[in-house]
């Protein structure tokens, strides 16, 4: 088992022609990933990479029942991708995407709000993938191993480290999912750790925060009520001087709200096991889980 | 993005907000125009900067008459002034602007902002105003109202008229309100801001309700569909590092310490700063240098990271994902021998390709330090920040 994706999941590539779409819709077919298609407006009945080109999402699920998509297209029409993907009934929609106008990413929460059974991960943020089975993201699969840990992740490269250290340690991971770094983005922490509870292949969580929001906060409130598996935690930004936005749009203090501190106090007031080095995410997953 | 005040009051005064009557001074020539336009004083001189804090640190000065405000455009005009919310920095001050000093009977908070946790657009108003709203809702949030704009039907009359009897206006005042609300949201949406602020909007004591402060910060990731809003900017007011940096794609920030971080990724960056404090040193910056590490990129971030002369070691941090390590090390060494690197340089390479990477630098004959994992790095880079400190020779690690 994993959670949202896995090796029937069967995935498109919205912005399959560029560059970007391109190398990394090689990277998932060299992986395994079930990619069966993609979509660029304009293009629909060329093949690329050996698979259909669509001109719309509606034709691209039609014809190759996918049921998952990747979105790599430009900030100014990724907004657009999403709802059209939602509109299309794609259940796992992934959003690669960085810089997208905050009031865009607005409109299109008001829209999928109200869609329960679609699932948006990011925009800007790595992707998800149930390693051995399906890669949706720009993550270098090598680094992953299927085992027992899920990852959580508003930040791609510390994913990565959390992934390393877990591949590294034996533990393996069961999905790794990264949300990604906006201020407005789709799924959270709260809907990641609630699928993960209900997973059986997932024994443990590591949760990966950064300043700024209230995310860590109502992940801290969920845990304490909901959460049986244990969670290992660490946030990012302890250094961070308030007002300026660390990289990630949503990275950022705010009249003195969002600090690391904060966010571990509500961790920690959890029973979650935090670690206040990012190099101990793995080592302390594995004393928490020990030889079970 | 930030806007001057002066800036935000022309948007405002565009979208039916209604501003005070105000002279920009950008020549010390422009005096005269004060009175002619103005009538006589007594006037407010606003210096035009990028933060607040500016009434405690001298840059809002009420001045009586044209001798006054002579002195005072002489003094502040062409200087540069650091408030509590500067972070050290003087920012120059190249631009005043005049308005009638108003008397007032009361001072209301008004702030629109993207509310992250409700995903709404969240209009905000207070009766407290003229101070630090953070603090008012921190010590009596029950003086702090609020309304959720849904983005399908933008905000709604009914939610501003709310939002007027919660702060006790009426009759005109609250008509005046009402459509000053409205107003902002327009230019909000239209704009694509990210805060608009008016603290405090007056009640003068002949009845009008004026904005007497404005900011608006922009989301700079929709400045692409604003020309004319980006055009605004003032590159003056930013630290010339951090733009400099920009013009490179680059993520830099400068912070007080001496160990100065290269990094791929806002969270492994934010994460190395933590782990050099948790080792006992100090971080000089954030610097994300984004996935693909090319060597120009990296010579880049060594070129901003040196040029903060409290920098005493580096600290490179890459995880190589789907860009090899090994193209990373050459990138890196490919940058060290173009510019000249006086300070010792710790590496940490991790992810595909990691030990093809590490042989190359260890190869290199470069003054290398190389880190076998996170922790490693940073009591490396902290030592060495030490080492370099006691010795002051820039050469020895």
């Amino acid at each position: 088992m994993s959670i949202l994706v896995d090796k029937d999941t069967r995935v498109i590539c919205q912005g399959f022609t560029g560059r970007q779409g391109t190398f990394h819709s090689e990277q998932a077919l060299a992986y395994g990933t079930r990619l069966v298609g993609g979509v660029t407006p304009g293009k629909g009945g060329q093949r690329h990479l050996g698979l259909p080109v669509f001109d719309t999402v509606e034709q691209a699920v039609r014809e190759t029942g996918a049921d998952a998509t990747m979105i790599y297209v430009p900030p100014a029409f990724a907004a657009d991708a999403i709802l059209e993907a939602a509109d299309a009934g794609i259940r796992v929609i992934v959003c690669i995407t960085e810089g997208i106008p905050v009031l865009d990413m607005l409109k299109v929460r008001a829209v999928l709000d109200r869609m329960d059974e679609v699932h948006l991960i990011g925009p800007n943020c790595p992707g998800i993938i149930t390693p051995g089975a399906c890669k949706i993201g720009i993550m270098p699969g090598a680094i992953h191993r299927p085992g027992r840990v899920g990852i959580v992740s508003r930040s791609g490269t510390l994913t990565y480290e959390a992934v390393h250290q877990t591949t590294r340690n034996g533990l393996g991971q069961s999905t790794c999912i990264g949300i990604g770094g906006d201020p407005i983005q789709g799924m959270d922490f709260v809907d990641c750790l609630c699928l993960f509870e209900a997973d059986p292949q997932t024994e443990g969580i590591i949760l990966v925060g950064e300043i700024g929001g209230e995310a860590e906060e109502r992940a801290a409130q969920v845990i304490s009520g909901h959460i049986s598996k244990p969670v290992v935690a660490y946030v990012a930004g302890v250094t961070a001087p308030p007002g300026r936005r660390m990289g990630h749009a949503g990275a950022v203090i705010a009249g003195g709200r969002g600090t690391a501190e904060q966010k571990y106090a509500a961790l920690e007031a959890a029973g979650v096991h935090t670690v206040r080095s990012p190099a101990e995410m793995g080592a302390r997953m594995k004393d928490v889980l020990g030889g079970a | 993005m930030n806007l001057h005040e002066h800036q935000a009051k022309s948007l405002f005064r565009a979208h039916g907000v209604p501003v005070p009557e105000g002279v920009l001074l950008e020549r010390p020539e422009q005096i005269e125009e004060v009175a002619q336009r103005l009538g006589p004083g007594p006037w407010v001189v606003k210096a035009q900067i990028h933060a607040g804090g500016r009434g405690k640190a001298g840059g809002v000065v009420v001045v009586e008459g044209e001798t006054a405000l002579r002195e005072m455009v002489d003094a502040l005009l062409g200087s540069a002034l650091a408030t509590g919310q500067t972070a050290g920095r003087a920012l120059p001050v190249q631009a005043l602007l005049v308005e009638p000093a108003l008397r007032l009977r009361a001072e209301y908070y008004v702030g629109l902002l993207v509310d992250r946790t409700a995903r709404r657009v969240a209009v905000v108003a207070s009766a407290s105003g003229g101070m630090d709203i953070e603090q008012v809702a921190a010590e009596r949030p029950e003086r702090i109202f609020k309304a959720h704009v849904d983005p399908v039907v933008g905000l709604q009359p009914y939610q501003v008229r709310k939002l007027g009897f919660a702060l006790g206006l009426a009759g005109e005042t609250l008509k005046t309100f009402s459509k000053a609300l409205l107003g902002l949201y327009r230019l909000f949406v239209t704009s694509d801001a990210s805060l608009i602020e008016i603290n405090p909007l007056g009640l003068t004591a002949d009845g009008r309700l004026l904005a007497v402060d404005a900011k608006i910060n922009l989301d700079d990731n929709a400045l692409y569909r604003h020309r004319e809003l980006a055009a605004l900017r003032d590159i003056s007011q930013e630290d010339p590092a951090e733009a400099e940096a920009r013009e490179h794609g680059l993520n830099y920030i400068r912070l007080d310490g001496d160990i100065g971080c290269m990094v791929n990724g806002a969270g492994l960056a934010m994460a190395t700063m933590d782990l050099i404090q948790l080792h006992g040193g100090r971080p000089a910056n954030f610097l994300d240098v984004g996935g693909g590490t090319t060597a120009e990129r990296v010579a880049e971030a060594f070129k901003l990271i040196l040029s903060d002369e409290q920098v005493r070691a580096i600290l490179v941090n890459i995880f190589g994902g789907i860009v090899r390590c090994d193209l990373i090390a050459r990138g890196i060494l490919q940058a060290m021998e173009e510019i000249h690197v006086a300070v010792p340089v710790v590496v940490r390479l991790e992810g595909t390709n990691v030990d093809e990477g590490r042989a190359l630098l260890a190869a290199s004959g470069l003054n290398l330090i190389t880190a076998h994992d996170l922790t490693d790095a940073a009591r490396k880079a902290v030592a060495a920040a030490r080492g370099a400190a006691r010795t002051t020779g820039p050469e020895t690690p």
